[in-house]
């Protein structure tokens, strides 16, 4: 490959931020986000089959403010992740393409992700 | 009139339609598979989870133990572990451009998903048999 320093395409510094151009990013940063997250889900399998000491120490960690903090976020970009990946598959099915109606997705996605994290935190605090 | 060649491709390569990488559509479309499962599957999973929050063991163990629970909990993090192998590997090939550094992170993620999701997926087994 040539050394030269030539301008990389997208050149996205250039442009003024879109609420298409954010979610499209968002999907990535949460995707990688869920992936390091899956550790987490991972340790809380893990400890519960191990026995009820363990379970006890997750459970003990998970249910801390931070660990709730964090899974505060976890949920949101589960939430975000799904509902822009059926976003994700409308478009691979050749719908939703237009300029506003993608405007208007991604405000639903942004909207909709919140409403669930939201709603999911109501009833997991209703239901204990 | 003569044949003329249209494409420098030969006769074999087009009817498999396989491309340069060898896999044609493969890797697209089963992330597009996985992300279908994974619809119905997280959200069966967010609501067992809201339910189990504040379990201690002996509820959630008892919870494991019924076949439908189990199974939707094991898919979930088959499809789960699946999509992030193949999502994860898009990132690195578009974010890491020298071939030896790529192919390095590749291996060790590749190695680290499977290594985490098998410790998940033998977790909800073990909690299933109770063993």
């Amino acid at each position: 490959m040539a050394n030269v320093e030539r301008p990389l395409s997208p050149h996205i510094q250039v442009w003024r931020p879109t609420v298409t151009m954010v979610t499209s990013i968002t999907h990535r940063i949460t995707g990688g986000a869920l992936g390091v997250g899956t550790l987490l889900l991972t340790w809380w399998l893990a400890a519960a089959a191990a026995g009820p000491e363990h379970y006890a120490t997750v459970q003990a960690v998970l249910g801390s403010w931070f660990g709730r903090l964090v899974l505060f976020g976890f949920t949101w970009a589960l939430f975000y992740h799904l509902c822009n990946g059926i976003r994700h598959l409308f478009w691979d099915a050749g719908y939703g393409f237009e300029v506003k109606t993608a405007a208007k997705s991604a405000w639903a996605v942004i909207i909709i992700s919140v409403v669930l994290t939201l709603l999911a935190w109501i009833l997991a605090y209703a239901v204990n | 009139m003569s044949k003329t060649v249209k494409s420098m491709r030969t006769p074999l390569g087009r009817v498999r339609g396989l491309g340069s990488a060898k896999e044609g559509v493969q890797h697209w479309w089963l992330q597009r598979v996985t992300a279908v499962a994974l619809v119905p599957l997280m959200l069966l999973l967010a609501c067992a989870i809201i339910k189990l929050a504040g379990s201690d063991h002996t509820a959630l163990a008892e919870t494991f133990q019924n076949p439908f629970f189990a199974i939707i909990v094991l898919l979930a993090v088959l499809a789960a572990f699946w999509h992030l192998k193949l999502g994860a590997q898009v990132i690195i090939e578009d974010y890491i451009h020298s071939e030896g550094a790529k192919v390095a992170t590749l291996l060790a993620v590749t190695f680290a998903i499977y290594l985490v999701g098998g410790i998940a997926a033998i977790s909800v087994l073990k909690l299933f048999f109770g063993a």
